[in-house]
């Protein structure tokens, strides 16, 4: 589903170079849940960008869903983007100013499909999360929790490829986080592949497979066989 | 076949977004209120200014009689002093002498020609006029012949011009319009009725509806902006009973006294008008013409070397220079200060856009190109655009009320047309989208990891 052979991140300026990422290989396979940790700065939100094929990267393979993304137009990339990748992000990153019926239907406009079938797919997707009532809602009249539930049904609208979440409950309390976690479960039990990037690792270790990243390295990875929807305290064991 | 079917998915496609952008612009002037309110009047102002000095300019400019302008010609001969050429630009005479308008008259090698001249007509109605009291009142009318009719078209609602017999037999005829109709005979059909001009009674043949060249070409040197006249008679009549021309009259050497004495000198007070049906009709006139000229100055008149002009609408409206300079700087001006408004309007814009990185930098992450933001953005400066437009449009109403208030001789030509309000939208659109060019651009420069990680 997602392999990157080699790849390397090189942030220049005129007087230095950083090195984001160096000799980052990862191949995550359809219908896995796949966890990435490090500490600030390691370089794994870099990753999920280059991912997420919203950076380019300096050196190295990726290829997504069989796709050789190097050398891609801004068009392609975001074509894409929009027909493989489903992203949830920290923030929830609603439009304010639209209602939940809209917001859903953003990625949606942009691949093109007529009315009747955007139609049932935001009504679908809501339906997943459980806001099928609140289609006319505006995001400021949601919770948090129910925020980022509209993230993930717009992050589903387009049926993706892959989801990537980028510390998906990192705004929620503990509650709202439960149950967005627990809804991420259930659409890997469902078949989703999940690639999620978080510094929690009571979150990582409800994933299926951790990688460590560290100064831009993987540098360890953990396969995790586990129960799913049992997997918190199984992956606390293994982990120590 | 199937390059059609993608053509044909590719047009729908673009429409469907193109409503979805609209939709979204729409949207974002709610966003911000005070934004918007200031960009939308900021163009508004600058439509506004241009269109009105442009509306003024457009329609004194225009021309007054398109389907036949190419063939109706101004009559111009160089009768002037040897000395002194007519006026300082070296311009022919604008008008013509009573002996070349009669002698061209008698000629009559035209396909239609007509001389004219102004007259002041104090109109006397009968003392009880079908049960109203109308008061004697002094009106302008002109003095022509029949053929004015069927060259500049004035559409007729009862009955119709005198004929050349009537012209040749200075018959006591008129034709008076709508409004001179509606006053003395409460607009009912008065052909064949009697109106007294002066202590004269002429039998009315027609009457006109309404008609207000917005510029009257046919005679700009006594007023191009001025109303149209009250009622026409035939210069034969005026010449017989000696009406005086209220219009200009310019003369270069003094007349003999008396009325025949002005009538024989070379003193220019009539206005003369030909129509030529093809480039051929218009050569062979003009030959014509420089013979007629050449004899006279045989005759000892025309002193000045052999010049002739037979300039058609347009060219003599630009000849005449109806279009004055002040009128240019004028427009000139205001498109400045709608160049003004549009820097102001790109800041805004570009405060606008750049407030709404995060939602961009989310749209390129859902799957939009940059092409397709810039075209999202472009559509919403449009619609500033079309709100600024029609603000402007209302302002430009007010503006033209304005300038009719203040001058006037613009009452014809400060009046806003469908050209007028389509060009003022069409304006209003093309600005805000030029303004909006770098602000679009700016705003699909966003990088949309670092929006995302900042929302």
């Amino acid at each position: 589903m997602l392999k990157m052979n080699h790849l390397s991140k090189v942030y220049r300026t005129h007087l230095i170079e950083t090195h984001a990422l160096r000799d980052f290989s990862i191949h995550v396979r359809d219908g896995e849940f796949v966890a990435v940790t490090g500490p600030s700065g390691s370089g794994k939100t870099t990753f999920l960008n280059i991912a997420g094929l919203l950076e380019q990267f300096s050196g190295g393979e990726y290829f997504l869903d069989g796709v050789d993304v190097r050398g891609m137009n801004d068009s392609a990339r975001s074509r894409l983007r929009n027909e493989k990748i489903g992203f949830i992000f920290q923030g929830f990153n609603l439009i304010p100013d639209l209602n939940l019926f809209d917001n859903v239907d953003v990625p949606l406009r942009y691949r093109g499909f007529n009315a009747a079938e955007r139609k049932r797919r935001i009504e679908d997707a809501l339906a997943r999360v459980g806001l099928s009532a609140r289609t006319r809602h505006y995001p400021s009249e949601l919770s948090g929790g129910q925020q980022q539930r509209v993230a993930i049904a717009r992050a589903l609208a387009g049926s993706p490829k892959i989801l990537l979440a980028d510390e998906p409950t990192g705004n929620l309390d503990t509650q709202m986080a439960r149950g967005v976690m627990q809804l991420l479960e259930e659409l890997h039990a469902e078949g989703a592949t999940i690639l999620m990037v978080t510094h929690d690792p009571e979150l990582a270790a409800r994933a299926q497979r951790n990688v460590h990243v560290i100064d831009g390295q993987v540098v360890d990875i953990h396969a995790e066989p586990r129960m799913r929807g049992l997997g918190v305290v199984a992956a606390q064991a293994a982990h120590g | 076949m199937w390059s059609l079917h993608k053509l044909r998915t590719a047009e729908n496609e673009t429409t469907t977004m193109f409503g979805y952008y609209l939709k979204l612009g729409l949207k974002s002037l709610r966003r911000n209120p005070v934004l918007t309110a200031l960009m939308v009047f900021g163009i508004g102002l600058g439509i506004a200014a241009s269109m009105t000095s442009f509306t003024v300019f457009y329609l004194m400019g225009g021309d007054p009689i398109p389907w036949k302008s190419d063939r109706l010609h101004a009559v111009q001969v160089d009768n002037w002093d040897a000395n002194e050429a007519f006026d300082d630009k070296g311009r022919l005479p604008d008008q013509m002498t009573y002996i070349d308008a009669k002698a061209l008259m008698t000629a009559a090698k035209a396909d239609r020609q007509a001389a004219m001249f102004k007259v002041a007509l104090p109109i006397q109605p009968a003392s009880e006029m079908d049960g109203r009291d109308v008061k004697p009142y002094l009106e302008i009318g002109r003095a022509t012949y029949a053929d004015f009719f069927a060259m500049f078209e004035p559409p007729f609602q009862y009955g119709g011009p005198w004929n050349a017999e009537q012209d040749a037999n200075s018959a006591r005829v008129t034709v008076i319009t709508q409004e001179t109709n509606e006053k003395l005979f409460g607009g009912a059909d008065s052909v064949g009725r009697t109106v007294r001009f002066n202590n004269v009674e002429y039998t009315v043949v027609g009457v006109l509806a309404h008609w207000q060249p917005r510029v009257k070409f046919y005679d700009v040197t006594n007023g191009p902006l001025t109303d149209a006249e009250a009622a026409y008679l035939p210069f034969t009549t005026a010449i017989d009973l000696r009406l005086d021309s209220t219009g200009n009259n310019d003369c270069w050497k003094n007349a003999d006294p008396g009325w025949e004495g002005f009538l024989a000198s070379e003193c220019i007070w009539t206005q003369f008008w030909v129509q030529l049906d093809s480039r051929e009709k218009l050569a062979a006139y003009k030959s014509f013409l420089d013979a007629y000229v050449t004899e006279q100055k045989k005759q000892g008149r025309f002193p000045r070397p052999v010049a002739t002009l037979l300039p058609d609408v347009n060219q003599w409206l630009a000849l005449q220079e109806v279009v004055s300079r002040d009128v240019e700087i004028q427009v000139g001006l205001a498109f400045a200060f709608l160049a003004v408004c549009l820097v102001n309007t790109v800041g805004l814009l570009l405060a606008k856009f750049m407030r709404k990185s995060g939602e961009i930098g989310l749209r390129r992450a859902l799957g939009a190109s940059r092409r397709q933001l810039f075209l999202q953005h472009l559509v919403e400066a449009a619609v500033v655009g079309i709100s600024g437009g029609l603000v402007g449009l209302a302002l430009t109403a007010a503006g033209l009320i304005g300038v009719r208030a203040l001058y006037a001789e613009y009452q014809h030509i400060a009046e806003l047309d469908w050209t007028m309000v389509a060009v003022a939208l069409l304006l209003a659109v093309l600005s805000a989208m030029l303004a909006g060019l770098f602000p679009t651009w700016r705003a699909c420069q966003v990088q949309p990891a670092a929006q995302l990680k900042t929302q």
